[in-house]
């Protein structure tokens, strides 16, 4: 089989899904081409894990195709159940079992042979750094080790799609990179992963293309270089005592931003030496004398607050 | 592997998580195979002087009463010793369902119905060993069965259906709780059907409505079952409607936990 003929890791298009009246997803369109990784970034309550529960065949979609791997999540679960590791947002490891007996226990329902699923535990066990804890009730592990221990579950069965939800979500920053690394590595094993976030540095760290998901809708798709460019341009905020330093600014800065409560004025101006030297420069010979100067240039956050929420919404509809 | 070879392999596999599970988790399989010894002490050793003496047979207050009636309310205890093993049932299977593992196993491509047949699998050899723990309790203070060996037999044909009946109700139960607690509350009225019936008094010894109810309840006929084989005079009428309501509760139970399991969350 030639890489064009294989199908893509996951093909949605028109995915439709409500609860009642309340509208989960609104038509959606993915795609992720094998051996890659899609972020997709959203707030709370934005549709994310119900993309992640109707691909992973555990919820219905209402309208529209879902396939992973070629396998249509609707009429063929089972051959889509055979492809996939999933770690959802909850954690789902048996407390009452040891890390190491849940791994086993993933190798037998695999149907991995004895010998193999024993090798498998172990090199999962030391690949994330739980060959201390391995024998040990994991109902006692720290949240972290828990996590990890989930995402290890997961790939018991060497799958060639996997889905993390939100995976790295109340994890400590040392934690966080370990699972990026893991991820990453997966990567480099040919697998292809679908992650949804809400840290937008992770799907900076980790993704090549990001879907931002809003109020059931993609608002945005892209590389992360390419949303980024999408961002408001850097400014030079001033913040002055009183209004009418304030006032006399405002007048040298034709295009400033002017914030009465705040006493702040954004001046638009590039993030070099130079540029910024300028600002100082006209803002010393307008005679306002500015208390705080602050150089703001645009990252993802700006991106998402500037694409997602109601505010981003009114000025969609 | 076919579906058949599948459903064994993964059913088998639940099964052994459960039996690590009851290992794991020693405190809750003591309670519930000690509580019900514990009533059987209560009954005899408190109680039994004097209802011994009012059964039928007229036993003398005291001792020989005590011996009456611990042959007349073992059989009772025997079923809530399973009523105690499937409300177990139903709180594993609430805390699989809230803890996130059941969500991995449904997107796994294993046999769709081995996590509930592990549950159920599970429990009924916990109910069996339930209700073995208070035969032999029984027999520890007394109590002298006069089963033949086809008497023997058939009790335990019935009480394993008792227990597939009690546990698959249970494990919908469990699946229909929202929480542990639910869970663990849920089934309570299983405990109390057995007093509600012919387990610890005669049932013409009540008023009316609660005889006929008395009469009628599922329970009934199970601890009729129950007693007579172990007294080795059991009625195959009283047998057949036993095992009829064992094999119509279990059908519902099955029935009603399959829908639930496939239900989306």
């Amino acid at each position: 089989m030639t890489a064009t003929a294989a199908p893509p890791a996951i093909a949605v298009s028109g995915l439709r899904k409500a609860y009642g009246d309340h509208i989960v997803l609104d038509g959606i369109d993915l795609e992720l081409p094998r051996g890659s990784v899609l972020a997709l970034l959203g707030p709370n309550g934005a549709g994310k894990t119900t993309t992640v529960n109707i691909l992973s065949t555990l919820v219905r979609a209402e309208a529209g195709s879902a396939r992973v791997a070629g396998f249509d999540v609707a009429t063929n679960g089972f051959a889509v159940r055979g492809v996939i590791g999933v770690t959802g947002q909850f954690s789902a490891v048996d407390g009452l079992l040891t890390p190491r007996e849940n791994l086993l226990l993933m190798g037998r329902l695999h149907h991995l042979d004895r010998a193999d699923r024993g090798k498998r535990a172990a090199v999962l066990l030391d690949r994330f750094e739980l060959t201390e804890a391995a024998d040990q009730p994991a109902a006692a592990l720290s949240g972290g080790m828990r996590r990890k221990l989930d995402l290890a579950m997961t790939l018991v069965g060497r799958p060639s799609v996997v889905f993390l939800d939100e995976p790295t979500t109340g994890l400590d920053p040392r934690s966080r990179r370990v699972l990026w690394d893991i991820v990453r590595s997966l990567v480099a094993d040919g697998v292809s992963v679908l992650l949804t976030t809400q840290y937008l540095e992770e799907a900076d760290q980790l993704a090549d293309t990001v879907a931002v998901l809003d109020g059931g809708r993609i608002v945005a798709h892209g590389t992360p270089a390419e949303l980024k460019r999408a961002a408001p341009g850097s400014e030079v905020r001033l913040t002055f005592a009183d209004v009418a330093a304030l006032g006399r600014a405002a007048d040298a800065f034709v295009s400033g931003v002017r914030d009465d409560a705040t006493l702040t004025l954004a001046v638009p101006s590039p993030s070099d030496p130079p540029s910024v030297r300028a600002v100082i420069d006209r803002l010393e010979r307008s005679g306002a004398v500015a208390e705080h100067l602050e150089v703001a240039t645009p990252g993802l956050d700006d991106v998402f607050l500037a694409l997602t929420g109601p505010d981003a919404r009114k000025v969609a509809s | 592997m076919s579906s058949v070879t599948l459903a064994l392999t993964d059913s088998t596999t639940m099964l052994r998580r459960q039996l690590v599970h009851l290992r794991r988790y020693p405190s809750l399989t003591l309670m519930l195979i000690g509580m019900p010894i514990f009533f059987l002490l209560l009954f005899v050793y408190v109680f039994g002087g004097t209802l011994g003496a009012g059964l039928p047979g007229g036993a003398q207050p005291g001792a020989a009463g005590r011996s009456a009636y611990l042959t007349y309310v073992t059989p009772a205890l025997v079923l809530m010793a399973a009523a105690a093993a499937s409300q177990g049932t139903a709180i594993s299977m609430a805390m699989d369902m809230t803890e996130g593992i059941v969500a991995r196993f449904r997107t796994m491509a294993i046999s769709p119905g081995s996590v509930l047949a592990g549950h159920v699998l599970g429990s009924v050899v916990q109910a069996l060993v339930a209700m073995a723990a208070l035969l032999l309790a029984a027999f520890g203070i007394g109590f002298r069965p006069s089963a033949g060996l086809v008497d023997w037999l058939l009790l335990g044909v019935l009480l394993v259906l008792i227990a597939l009946a009690l546990t698959w109700l249970t494990v919908a139960l469990g699946l229909v709780s929202k929480s542990v607690e639910t869970a663990s509350n849920l089934p309570m009225f299983l405990m109390l059907l057995p007093f509600l019936g012919s387990g610890f008094v005669p049932v013409d010894s009540m008023p009316t409505a609660v005889r006929w109810f008395a009469q009628y309840q599922p329970f009934t006929p199970m601890i009729e079952g129950v007693r007579g084989l172990l007294t080795g005079n059991a009625s195959t009428a009283t047998l057949v409607v036993a095992g009829a309501w064992c094999v119509g509760i279990a059908l519902a139970g099955y029935a009603w936990a399959r829908a639930l399991y496939r239900r989306e969350r």
